[in-house]
Formats: structure tokens, sequence, C-alpha cells
């Protein structure tokens, strides 16, 4: 009875626990207009309809914009039909080529054709670059030159000056053109019936040049929904956040750098205060433990400002350089475990005349292999999360670690792209998470290690 | 001192050399000029101006000061109490052989490691107000949920909550101090009559009261500084700055308005405030805390 009440309380309490996790994996993988239903749904979905079949199409449906609460609702009360959200483009042949149009008046005018607009861009074939172009092309002869706009991938652009004959003219054929700057609008004249409607995917409206959307009433017989995770998510968030294969390096510089200095100066340190014996040690020890008390918000502005008269403001060495002065934490735990091993194996090797350096380095430290990895993964969890110190010392947005980049990504786009901003968020916790499965033994045991044992 | 001491001492120190930098420069030095500085006009820019107490003295008449000060003392002195209560109560449910036991202990463990910043963006995403499921799930009781963020009498229960969700820390470390209470004791509880509750008390609580005592200096500590969820969370410090906390006030001073003399006092005023609590605390409980004779 006792047992199936603690089972049952242990169900519901990880149950909660997990709860946060699980949702930010579920917003992760929606689409975004699935992030806003009420009630809530678990399960990112792909709602069908074969009503809609369009005479060139070979498939057997047309994806629609629906949500499943909106399903039940006409279902419960008996509807046959519903109405759904489709999604479509005009395209017209221009220049040998099917591209989508933005089509303002169907009326042709006193040629009998049609006014038509679509997006191009200027590109750079020896740079292999879209560039703005600041002078006027239909003057110019191909050996010309003409002054540009470089335009980088990560949004930096420079001055420059390419031959005539360099430039092509590509079309956006999808839209991430809305926010290209470099993107121009060109004008053709179609004939009338070289107009085509073509449906799109109800997903890719905002990836798709000049998508139209508008609702048509189906029959809830021709509805099918299936389950469909959007895993372009997670490199859709990749890209938004512009600089990340930079924040992923920039991190794990850190963590390799704090790992290497804290291992080494913390376990030296700590086997001076375990397997040496001198005078005054443990009223030494004792102010290494009140360290520990050190509230970082007292030392942060006199740090900042030795950093600054370093010069290293700016850089990551104020994240890492620290580090290889020993943590008194890690002092603490690898001094409580220097001094489990026998000193029996230290005292003959010192009759065997070896030095103190070379028992520390080839004796204890491969036996205390345990609680160095303890402390090893401590600080890269502690490097990979921190927050506070990358803020302070950081300036450049492409010295940002992961940490940092994600705040910086929520304010910037002010928090309405929630499945964009939980894809970010699950990139950092993932890695952490398979860290923890791959050690997770090591790491329980680390912890209770940093109680009061010893 | 012979010969051999003397030498013990310069070895002993030459390992220890890497802190004795470390501690100098980055312990001494930061705590000594941030006493000095607490006492100047100072905004890194220029050299500090000796201002005497002012500093000190502007604190007085600094509303935003008095709300991050109270605004904190809440903030701990709930979520302290309540995660070390909620960490024991987690442990003694694991402390038993139940299936999957070692399932459910990872569960409460793993939010505890999760990077502070998605902390606050998961937790920002659940408990917003109209499409969050913190308020869905409220609403499946016939509760409706308040607006958490636009609501000043919500922040702060708000980040308490979040708060319970990284006990994980503290619950191992209670975990480990029950798997070494004798089983004998709870024999011979029996059979003096000891019902579960009683046994509770009466046993478990004293056997791991010093993991208790160490969790709650700990979380004090801790709670008194905390930093990024409130900062992600609340930007400006929420409705009516009613849940900018000490922490994030002091940074803001420090970095946003350049103002790092009254950020240092306030950094003395904040560490004053630990030393107190802590101080507190141990007046409180360390003559209850049971120390098995070694």
């Amino acid at each position: 009875m006792i047992q199936s009440v603690r089972f049952v309380l242990l169900v519901a309490g990880s149950a909660v626990f997990v709860l946060p996790l699980l949702w930010m994996f579920s917003t992760a993988l929606k689409p975004l207009d699935q992030t806003m239903t009420l009630p809530p749904q678990w399960l990112p979905v792909q709602w069908t309809s074969n009503a809609l079949h369009d005479a060139d199409d070979e498939n057997d449906g047309q994806t629609v914009g629906l949500t499943s609460a909106d399903y039940d609702r006409a279902e419960t009360r008996g509807q046959n039909e519903v109405t759904v959200s489709v999604a479509y483009q005009w395209r017209a042949e221009i220049d040998g080529r099917d591209v989508p149009v933005r089509v303002p008046r169907f009326e042709p005018g006193a040629d009998g054709r049609v006014e038509v607009f679509h997006k191009v861009h200027w590109e750079s074939t020896s740079k292999g670059l879209p560039v703005r172009v600041l002078e006027d092309l239909a003057a110019l002869d191909p050996g010309d030159d003409v002054r540009v706009y470089v335009m980088e991938p990560d949004g930096m652009q420079y001055p420059a000056t390419v031959l005539r004959s360099d430039l092509t003219l590509v079309d956006d054929v999808t839209d991430d053109a809305v926010d290209r700057s470099y993107s121009v609008e060109r004008t053709a004249r179609v004939e009338p019936d070289a107009l085509t409607q073509r449906d799109v995917p109800w997903d890719d409206r905002q990836r798709l040049a000049h998508v139209l959307t508008e609702e048509r009433t189906v029959p809830l017989a021709s509805l099918s929904s299936t389950v469909d995770a959007r895993w372009n998510n997670f490199g859709d968030a990749i890209d938004e956040m512009r600089f990340f294969p930079l924040y992923l390096r920039n991190t794990l510089v850190l963590c390799l750098l704090t790992v290497i200095g804290t291992t080494v100066s913390s376990s030296l340190v700590a086997y001076g205060f375990a397997r040496i014996q001198w005078p005054g040690r443990d009223k030494v020890f004792l102010i290494v433990l009140a360290t520990m008390m050190i509230p970082f918000p007292v030392v942060m502005v006199p740090l900042y400002g030795l950093f600054r008269w370093f010069g290293w403001i700016g850089s990551l060495r104020p994240l890492w350089v620290p580090t290889f002065f020993a943590a008194a934490f890690n002092v603490f735990l690898l001094r409580q475990f220097f001094r489990t091993i026998p000193n029996e194996l230290s005292e003959s090797a010192r009759i065997d005349g070896c030095s103190e350096f070379r028992i520390f380095w080839q004796i204890v430290l491969p036996l205390a292999k345990p609680a160095v990895t303890v402390v090893a993964l401590f600080q890269f969890l502690a490097t990979w999360n921190d927050f506070l110190g990358p803020l302070i010392y950081l300036t450049d947005q492409r010295d940002f670690t992961l940490a940092l980049g994600l705040q910086f990504f929520q304010t910037l786009q002010g928090g309405t792209l929630w499945n964009l901003l939980m894809a970010a968020s699950s990139l950092i916790v993932i890695p952490v998470i398979v860290l923890f499965f791959l050690t997770q033994r090591t790491f329980i045991e680390g912890v209770s290690m940093t109680g009061l044992k010893g | 001192m012979t010969r051999h001491t003397r030498r013990q001492l310069r070895l002993g120190l030459l390992f220890i050399s890497p802190w004795i930098v470390g501690f100098v420069t980055f312990g001494l030095y930061p705590i000594a000029m941030a006493l000095y500085y607490s006492f100047n006009d100072y905004d890194v820019l220029r050299d500090p101006v000796w201002v005497g107490t002012l500093n000190y003295r502007d604190m007085f008449t600094d509303d935003v000061f008095w709300k991050a000060l109270w605004n904190t003392l809440v903030y701990a002195v709930f979520s302290v109490p309540l995660g070390l209560v909620l960490s024991l109560l987690v442990a003694v449910l694991l402390n038993r052989e139940i299936v999957g036991r070692s399932v459910f202990r990872t569960l409460f463990y793993i939010p505890a490691i999760v990077p502070l910043v998605a902390v606050g963006m998961v937790w920002l995403w659940m408990f917003n107000g109209d499409l969050g499921l913190v308020n869905y799930l409220l609403g499946l009781v016939g509760i409706e949920g308040p607006q958490w963020f636009a609501d000043a009498s919500w922040t702060k229960p708000m980040l308490v909550l979040s708060s319970m969700w990284q006990i994980g820390g503290s619950m191992v470390l209670c975990l480990a101090a029950l798997q070494d209470v004798p089983r004998s004791l709870y024999e011979s509880a029996d059979l003096d009559g000891a019902g579960p509750a009683a046994q509770f008390w009466n046993v478990t609580v004293p056997m791991v009261s010093p993991v208790l005592y160490f969790n709650l200096i700990i979380g004090i500590i801790g709670a008194i500084q905390e930093f990024v969820k409130p900062f992600v969370m609340l930007p400006d410090g929420g409705p009516d700055r009613s849940g900018y906390l000490f922490a994030v006030y002091i940074y803001e001073s420090a970095f946003r308005y350049n103002n790092m003399g009254y950020a240092c006092a306030m950094a003395v005023v904040l560490f004053f405030m630990i030393v107190v609590l802590t101080w507190m605390a141990n007046r409180m409980v360390s003559s209850r805390v049971y120390y098995a004779a070694e």
C-alpha cells in the first residue's frame, strides 16, 4: 500500500519535472501557428485535404492550414464541411524560366498582356555572393566597371568594384527576399493565359516568394492529419542566430581551456594541501574554503577594471585565464580524494629518490582519475552554462558563447517565434543531457562527493 | 624550524603557488578594491573620486534599492526552505528500493544541469499568460491562471516556483545522506513502536541534518545572488520592478548606468546580507544539527 502510494507520487513528481523539457522539445518541432493553438497540442501535425486537387498535381493531397481544435469542433458539431487555409502562388514563364510573380491587376493592358512583378537580385559570378548595384546597368557596356556593395552571408556588406560582365541576374524563388535589402522587383508583361496558379505546401508559405493565402471550404471527410516534426526549425534557428557556428566554437574553446586549466592547477594545489606536511597548511586551507563564499557580484566590478587594465575586455581571456589559478571548490574536492590514497605508495617512491612532482604526476594523479574526471565534468558544465561572465566581458557578437548568444537571440527577435526560440534552447540543452547520460554514474557520485564526506 | 620543515614548507608553497597567485589577483585584490570603490565615484573610464559614504547614504533614498532588496529577501525566504523541503521529500521517496528508481532519480536531477539561460527561456514559455502550459494546466482544474509577467503580485511567486525545478543537486546530496543512515536505527525505532511519521522526525531528519544544514547555507548564498533567471525572464524587472532582484540591480548599476562605485557599495551590502542571513540560519538550526561521532 505505502509502496504504491510512493510509486504514484514518484511518477507524478517526475512527470512534473520532465514536463517543461518535453514541452520545449515539442514546441521546437512545431510550425509557428501550432505553437499558438488552444488547447495546446503535444505533437506537431500536418493536415492534408485530398479535395483540393490540381490538374497537374500528381500527389494525393494538398497540405492546408487548420488547427486540430477547429477540426474537433466541426466534428463534434456534426458539420460536413470545414474552412481551411490554403497557400498558392501565381507563376509565369519569364525569359524561359517558370518563376513566381506578383500580379497586381489581372486585366490585360492595351497590348493584351498583364503586368507582373518578380523578385531578382544581382550576383557577382567571381565572388559567388549577391551584390547591391549602385549604378544604372542599362547604360553600361560588359567591360565597364560597376560600383556595388558585396553582401556577406552574415549580413555584413562592403563596397567593391566589379566588371559589368561579372554580374548575373538571379531569380528570388524563396522569400527570404522579404528582408533582403539587395533584392529588386522587375516588371514583365505576359499573356493572360500564361499565368498559372499553383498551390504550395502550407508550411512553405513564408519561405517562398509571392505566396497568397485564402480560405476554402472542404469536406470534413477529405481531411487527414499526420504527425510531422519540423526538423527544419533547428536549421532555421541556427540561421536566425547568425553566428551560431562561432558561438559554438567559442564555447568549445572555452570549455577545453577551462577544463585543462582547472584540472591541472587544482590538482597541483590540492596535492600541496593533501600530501605534503608543512607548517600552517590547515589554516591556509581554511582560507581556501572561505573563498568559496565570496559572492561574484562583490568582485565583479574590480575584476572588470583589472581585465580592462590588462586590455582583455572583448576577448575570451577573462573567461579562461583565471581557471589556471585553481578554483577553491575543485581544490576541496580533489584534496578529499587525494587523502584517501595510501601514504605508503608515495613513501616508497620517496625512498627510491623520486621527486615530489613525479610522485604527484606518476603515482597520485593516475590513482585520482575518478575525482579528476568529476572536476573536469563540472568545469565543462560550468563553462557551457556560464552567462554572467560572458555577458560582462564579451563585447563583439562574434565572440559570444552559446548561452549569451541564446539570450541575445531572444531579445533581438522579441520573443514571438516560440518554435525557433525553443529549438535554439534545445540546441544548448541537448549536449548537456547527452553528456549527463554518458557519464551518469561519475556524475551522481561526483555530486555526492561535494557534500560533507571526509 | 628544522631544515626538513623548511624544505617541506617550500615544497608545499610551491605546489599551492597557483592558488596563491589566483587568490591575491582574483580574490583579495578585487575584494579590497570593491570596498575602496564603494567610497568613490567610479565609472572605470576615469580615476575614482573619493566621496566618503555618499554611495551608502544614497541607498537610503533609492527606492529601487529597497525594492530590489525586498524582492530578493522575499525570493530567498520562500525559495530556500521550499526547495529544501521538496528535495528532502523527493530523496525520502527515492531512498527505498522501488521499480524504476534510477530512472526517477535521473528525471528529478536532469533539470538541475540545464543551462540557466535555457531554463529562463523554458519558463518564459511555460508561464506565458495566454499560450503557456502552466495556465492551461491550471485551467484544467478550474483555476484561471494569472498573467505571470504582467501582474506585479505574481512575478515573485513565478520566480520561486521556477526555482523549484532545480533542486536536483540538493536532492542527490540528501539521498546520499539517507543511504548512510544505519538500518538498525529504524529497526529499533520500529521495536519502540514509532510510526512512519515519528521515525521521519526522530530518526531521518536528525541523521541527515548536516546535509540539510549544508544545503540551507548554499541555498541562501545562491538565492541572494540569483541573477540569470530574473535577468532573462524579467529583463526590466517586470511590472513595477516587482521581480527586480538585487544582483540584477548591481549588474545594471555597474554595466548599464556605469555607476560602478554605487554598484560596489551595493555589493558590499549584498555580502553583509549573506553573512547576516547565514549567521541567523546558523543560530536557528546549528544547535539542532546532529553530527555522528567520528
